[in-house]
């Protein structure tokens, strides 16, 4: 594959605020910049409370934005739209989602359930045509056709993540948003999930934004990661650069954190070891949201926010130990 | 290393409307003191169960054991009734539980939770109790002891409650610390903090502690020995250096395959086939041969005996049978445990 370059999402200055009552507001997304290309996988990486999925949701425009911008091939996501245009953009991009027991209506046989998209869209014409469709996406994601009609509890966690994807993929999506797809599944069909996820966007040069807080996963999956902390970015790369050489103390210190599965690796490795939990988003640090955590916070990071800039190539970070220090 | 702890033959089952499910078959091992015993498996493979039978904490019915014993100082767990239980629990053995919300009680304070064993079990005083509950809340590292103690687990973040509930299941310095995925529910940074914390607090106290997780790269970290249920029953088991340098089940290999790696891209995930077996008709040879891709014809009608490879690695395969075929490790397995990659 050439290096696709094209940009397929382009995201500027996103903030996602929640009101939590008369005085506080949840920023829980806070001013994202970051582009997607066509065909990559954008890995999307931080702890619980980050603002990961709610970035995810946003970007779908499941979310109304608070402010900023979402550009899905030139055209914004979040701008009023004509019943025909909005269809369009639903068509086009597509959610994969964390919990497969949640997310299929029990109530509904596997093949409406899939066919749901199919029918909303008209994009089959005949019955036989919906049928002969469905069948073919069930085998596309490792079932079969005997599955069409059953119910959603018949089936284990691996198989009903298959049907999410399925679903996914039937209205013929460009754009697919992965909620921490494998998160509630164990590790052996995990690996099943990212292998069949792989092998579709060879298949059909789909773009991912892969949003996970397993960072040895997102290492696998992923061409370019982005590290957010408290509704913030905190650095992008891409994915080999950014596990070999993280810039922020925060990318460091998760990546040090990751247990590996090799006893001798273990016994040696030196941690990072954070104090503390993160702030919380109603109430965030000033200056720099990670500096009540941070091993190397210096007197700067309580009064500036640090810009995200392009430290290297493709390698974008928000830290006042890098760029021009004063 | 003195045994303090050893299950034998232990087989639980549970009544349910549609079938007898056999969640622990036959399974058997030992716990010295001062040591970490990782059982690894995936949902439903009976690590929890035969976790909470150690605590006689499953229900019955629906639950039964159907044989085997747990020794505990020489006695039998299985025996005892459950007044004589509520001596040993909390007291003797301690117990960490994954979700550290659904397993604090919501409406008394942290310190009142703490104090409650220790009233019990060592005849404290209300007052003595509490001193000891701010000294347990500074060893497991919660700041401001003082003012925490009397909070509620809903004014605590996730860490900080699994913290308060190790500070519970240590408060009257049991000889077993039973840890059932006290790190699932939590982001790695935490995650990091925790396990640093349980080996700190072992190299102290010397508790045995029984580590139940499904995550290998926290068994590497913070186990000393490894026991992999599969379908009811342990596959394999052995030091933490065997399972993980010399493993000979396939079943071991499969899910060393299946973890990415953070050292090479680009590979394709060492996916194990299929799913697990519906335990309320075990197949009647190895739990695994359906998935397995070395299975032979014995393996689907008699269940493989232990081949002992060393002192402490046993292993339930056919493949280690004289007579079947000379197998190897796949690549991926990083047999000898030799890192090229610093």
């Amino acid at each position: 594959m050439a290096k696709p370059k094209e940009k397929i999402l382009e995201i500027k200055e996103l903030k996602r605020h929640f009101k939590v009552d008369r005085k506080n507001v949840l920023k829980a997304v806070d001013g994202l910049t970051f582009d997607i290309y066509k065909g990559e996988t954008f890995g999307l990486v931080g702890e619980s409370g980050c603002g990961k999925s709610t970035a995810g949701r946003t970007i779908m425009g499941l979310y109304q934005a608070t402010d900023g911008e979402v550009a899905f091939k030139g055209a914004s996501v979040h701008a009023k739209k004509s019943k025909k245009q909005l269809k369009e953009l639903t068509r086009s991009m597509q959610m994969i989602f964390q919990d497969p027991y949640a997310s299929l209506n029990p109530r509904m046989t596997v093949k409406d359930i899939i066919a749901e998209g199919i029918d909303i869209h008209g994009l089959a014409k005949t019955k036989k045509e919906r049928e002969d469709r469905v069948i073919e996406l069930l085998e596309t994601v490792g079932l079969n056709a005997e599955h069409a009609n059953r119910y959603p509890h018949e089936f284990s966690g691996g198989q009903r993540q298959r049907i999410g994807i399925a679903r996914a993929l039937a209205v013929d999506p460009d754009f697919i948003v992965a909620d921490e797809p494998i998160s509630a599944l164990d590790v052996s069909i995990q690996a099943q999930v990212v292998n069949l996820l792989k092998k579709l966007q060879k298949e059909r040069g789909l773009t991912y934004l892969f949003i996970a807080h397993d960072l040895s996963m997102v290492k696998h999956i992923s061409d370019r990661v982005g590290v957010m902390y408290l509704g913030n970015m905190v650095e992008i790369s891409t994915s080999e650069e950014l596990y070999e050489e993280p810039l922020h103390p925060y990318t460091q210190a998760l990546l040090s954190a990751i247990p590996m599965a090799d006893p001798q690796v273990e016994r040696t490795r030196e941690r990072i070891i954070l104090e503390g939990d993160v702030p919380s988003p109603i109430n965030p640090p000033s200056g720099c949201p990670f500096r009540t955590r941070c091993p190397m916070a210096m007197e700067i990071c309580s009064k500036a926010v640090p810009q995200f800039i392009e430290h290297k190539k493709d390698h974008w970070v928000a830290c006042h130990l890098y760029g021009d220090k004063k | 290393m003195k045994k303090i702890l050893s299950v034998k033959d232990l087989s639980v089952n549970f009544e349910t409307y549609k079938a007898e499910v056999q969640a622990v078959r036959k399974v058997s091992f030992d716990l010295h003191e001062e040591e970490t015993l990782a059982i690894v498996g995936e949902s439903g493979s009976g690590k929890s169960v035969t976790a909470q039978s150690i605590m006689r904490l499953i229900p019955m019915p629906p639950g039964k054991f159907v044989s085997g014993s747990i020794e505990f100082n020489g006695e039998d767990l299985i025996e005892k009734s459950e007044k004589q239980m509520e001596s040993i629990r909390g007291k003797e053995i301690g117990m960490i539980f994954q979700d550290p919300m659904t397993s604090l009680n919501p409406t008394m304070t942290i310190g009142k939770q703490i104090a409650e064993g220790l009233i019990k079990h060592q005849n404290m005083s209300k007052k003595e109790a509490h001193l000891r509950g701010v000294e347990l809340l500074k060893l497991v590292g919660i700041p401001n002891p003082e003012k925490r103690i009397k909070q509620y687990p809903h004014e605590f973040s996730g860490g900080m409650r699994q913290r308060a509930m190790i500070a519970i299941a240590l408060a009257c310095n049991p000889k077993i610390l039973i840890a059932d995925e006290p790190t699932t529910a939590l982001d790695v940074t935490i995650q990091a903090q925790i396990l640093d914390l349980m080996k700190g607090l072992q190299k102290e106290t010397g508790t045995a502690i029984i580590l139940i997780t499904h995550d290998l790269g926290v068994v590497a970290n913070a186990a000393h020995r490894v026991a992999v249920m599969y379908g009811g029953k342990i596959v394999e088991t052995g030091s933490v250096d065997e399972i993980f340098y010399n493993p000979r089940h396939p079943y071991t290999w499969g899910l060393l395959g299946s973890m990415p790696k953070l050292d090479n891209h680009d590979e394709e995930l060492k996916a194990i086939p299929g799913s697990p077996p519906d335990l309320s008709d075990p197949p009647q040879g190895c739990p695994f041969a359906a998935r397995c891709p070395y299975a032979m014809k014995a393996c689907s009608t008699q269940m493989p005996e232990y081949f002992e490879l060393s002192e402490t690695q046993k292993t339930a395969c056919w493949l280690l049978d004289e007579r079947a075929p000379k197998v190897e490790p796949p690549e991926f397995v990083n047999v000898g445990g030799l890192k090229v990659n610093g």
